[in-house]
């Protein structure tokens, strides 16, 4: 298991012809994503050669919108490759497809057209009253279900798969984790991105983590800005049973200029990582100084899990797997 | 980028919204020939992007031109809160009856847009917000449909404005909207929002931030950067692409990600701790990749800083692997030649490690310090820094 996204999801990409389109769709084919096609309505009809994972030829069709891929493939994810000129267009044809999910890797999509783009997702509910189109990103790396799929931009050799759940604000710090945790492995990545409007939050991921019945612990990587971390943190104290470890970038960041009185009347929190740590603590997560301190306390509290069954489940496993491999090693010896 | 006070009324006066007369002036004789042009009672108004600048001094009335020269002549030069005032605005004087409070901004936490109002505006209204919430209305709303008519009634009547003041009130807020809209604002605060003695609304003073992002499609904002103000290394950096912010302390930091770079900065502060507080002396994000090329315009750029003792550089092989990025950097110090004279603890993590540390290994610079691990190399780092 693992959350949004598995090896069943049938992924097109938005901008499969330009460069960063055609550059990732040949790194997620790579790492196993089930690419179906892509979209852009000036090259309708035709198609683009890549490689699948084995190494074979494949032809990706383009399609002339988002709506047309979908009918033909059934396609439920959308990764938008797209630039901040045409990013706002490109996700509302998405939205009014009403594709489960749509990852939007776009850097620098004006705060305005975001804001836009998510209020119009809140807008096309289906019978559960939840938006059928749930949005990760925009400017952020995306989401991997290793060894399963993945729908962005995260280098996919990094890491392995496992039982761990990550949610971050930031890519390259994801990375980091990721790399340092490759042994135990991730359940699910997902780079939330660091934009003043976001689709999916720390808190969504949260909840969904917590539902997974794969995923046995929860790494948050959070910066300074907002007050998404200290939102996090109060749903952690009343909804999450998992042991969660957190990280905050941004200590010694230059304070940013604030102009006006607005911005503090609203928060109502300073957004410093003093702050964000502070929160996260009084709601019992442990929060490292560093990524590779956060990284120990995620490794130590998985060692003490072993009580859950889950956890236990996994290490009787990996206990019997041992004790096979010596027994073969000592057949060889004979 | 936030707006000084001028541009903002410029702003406002554009898109309609009532404003008095104002004219920028960076010296005592334009200040006087301003308010000749202006014509009785005007204000001398330090342009600093901080607040409290009446409480410094920074505002002042002036009756005659030739007090509105002496008023610039103590005003131009002064220190606000760390901010040189190097330009006044010279602003018609109003006759205030009342003053409120009016904003729109992005509410981050709940993904819309915020009108906050209230009758009893002023310098205080934070203080206002905290012990009075009940006297500040919080209208939330969909950035699709923005600030109608009807929006805009709903929040001077909750705001507790009477039926004859509601509509000059509308006009203002969706004047403003407008403004928030077409520009591509993140905030408009008018704090004073006034009612003048013969009963108009005006909006006496503007705090305006417009979204960089959005330069694509506002060739006009590139008109509004004080360039003046900007920091001579950071606008070296910016003509490279670079994401530069100089710091005071003497590690200069080079990283990819804005995430892993600020951390970075976080880890050499804790490190700098046991080497006599050494801290960062810049944050430098060169982006996913780390070409040849955008390294050495980086490590130019860090040179460049007087104050950088050592050089922390510190990246994530993720795409781009390691090395590529070993590579990089050893293109980038034979591109800067001579002028590499500080020690570079170079620390690569990620994809292709072995590779990049081979890499590095093996061009033998005299410059360049390996470390293992992140931790490891900020205290290489504040440690050379320390020397």
């Amino acid at each position: 298991m693992s959350i949004y996204l598995n090896k069943d999801s049938k992924v097109i990409v938005q901008g499969i012809t330009g460069g960063e389109g055609t550059k990732h769709t040949a790194l997620m084919l790579k790492a196993g994503t089930n690419i179906v096609g892509g979209v852009n309505a000036r090259k309708a009809g035709t198609t683009v050669a890549h490689k699948d994972k084995t190494g074979h030829d494949v032809e990706l069709p383009v399609f002339g919108s988002v709506t047309e891929a979908m009918q033909k493939t059934g396609a439920d994810v959308s990764v938008a490759f797209v630039p901040p000129k045409f990013a706002k267009d490109a996700a509302v044809e998405a939205i009014e497809a009403e594709i489960g999910l749509l990852v939007i890797i776009t850097e620098g999509i004006p705060v305005q057209d975001s804001a836009e783009l998510y209020n119009l997702s809140l807008t096309k509910t289906g019978v559960d009253g939840k938006p059928r189109t749930r949005i990760i990103g925009p400017n952020c790396p995306g989401i991997i279900t290793p060894g399963e799929s993945l729908a962005g931009i995260t280098p996919a050799n990094i890491t392995n798969k496992g039982p761990v759940g990550l949610v971050s604000k930031s890519g390259t710090l994801t990375y980091q984790m990721m790399y340092e945790l490759r042994d135990i492995g991730f359940s699910t990545s997902i780079g939330i991105g660091g934009d003043p409007v976001i689709g999916t939050t720390h808190i969504d991921a949260l909840e969904a983590f917590e539902a997974d019945p794969d995923t046995e612990a929860i790494v948050m990587i959070g910066e300074i800005g907002g007050d998404a971390e200290e939102r996090a943190a109060e749903y952690i104290k009343a909804h999450v049973t998992k042991p969660v470890v957190g990280y905050v970038a941004g200590f010694t960041a230059p304070e940013g200029k604030t102009m006006g009185h607005a911005g503090a009347i609203v928060s109502g929190s300073s957004g410093t990582a003093e702050a964000k740590k502070e929160a996260l603590e009084a709601a019992g997560v442990k929060v490292g100084k560093t990524p590779s301190e956060t990284a120990q306390l995620l490794r130590e509290i998985y060692k003490g899990s072993g009580s859950s069954p889950v956890a236990g489940a996994a290490e009787t496993v990996r206990d019997k797997a041992e004790t096979l491999v010596e027994k073969v090693k000592d057949t060889f010896k004979k | 980028m936030d707006l000084y006070e001028y541009q903002a009324r410029d702003l406002f006066e554009a898109h309609g919204v009532p404003v008095l007369a104002g004219i920028v002036a960076q010296t005592p004789e334009e200040a006087k020939a301003a308010a000749e042009q202006i014509g009785g009672v005007v204000v001398v108004k330090a342009q600093v992007k901080v607040g409290g600048r009446g409480k410094a001094g920074g505002v002042k009335l002036a009756k005659t031109a030739d007090e509105a020269y002496e008023h610039a002549k103590s005003i131009l030069g002064m220190d606000i809160k760390g901010h040189t005032v190097h330009r006044v605005m010279i602003a018609q004087g109003a006759e205030i009856a009342e003053e409120y409070y009016f904003s729109i901004l992005l509410d981050r936490a709940e993904r819309n847009y915020l009108a906050m109002c209230s009758k009893e505006g002023g310098v205080e209204i934070e203080q206002l917000a905290v012990e009075s919430p009940e006297k500040l209305v919080r209208y939330n709303f969909d950035p699709n449909t923005g600030i109608d008519a009807d929006a805009a009634a709903e929040i001077a009547t909750q705001a507790g404005f009477s039926s004859d003041e509601v509509p000059a009130l509308v006009e203002a807020f969706q004047k403003l909207w407008g403004a928030f809209a077409a520009e591509d604002a993140t905030l408009v605060e008018v704090n004073p929002l006034v009612k003048t003695g013969d009963g108009a609304i005006i909006a006496l003073d503007g705090k305006v931030t417009i979204d960089e992002n959005a330069a694509f499609r506002q060739p006009a904002h590139a008109d509004l950067v004080d360039e003046s103000a900007e920091d001579p290394l950071e606008a070296k950096a910016k003509e490279n692409d670079l994401n530069y912010v100089k710091l005071d302390g003497s590690v200069g930091i080079i990283g990819n990600g804005a995430g892993l770079v600020m951390s970075t900065l976080d880890v050499v502060a804790y490190a700098g701790e046991a080497h006599d507080g050494v801290t960062p002396a810049n944050f430098l994000d060169i982006g996913g990749g780390a070409s040849a090329e955008v390294m050495a315009n980086g490590l130019d750029v860090i040179l460049g800083d007087d104050q950088v003792k050592s050089v922390f550089v510190n990246v994530f092989g993720g795409i781009t692997s390691c090395d590529a990025v070993a590579t990089g950097i050893v293109k980038a110090l034979e591109i800067l030649g001579d002028t590499a004279t500080k020690p570079l603890v170079v620390r690569l993590d990620g994809n292709n490690v072995d590779e990049g540390r081979r890499i590095l290994k093996e061009a033998n610079h005299p410059l360049v310090i390996t470390a293992d691990t992140m931790d490891g190399g900020a205290d290489k780092a504040a440690e050379l820094a320390n020397k």
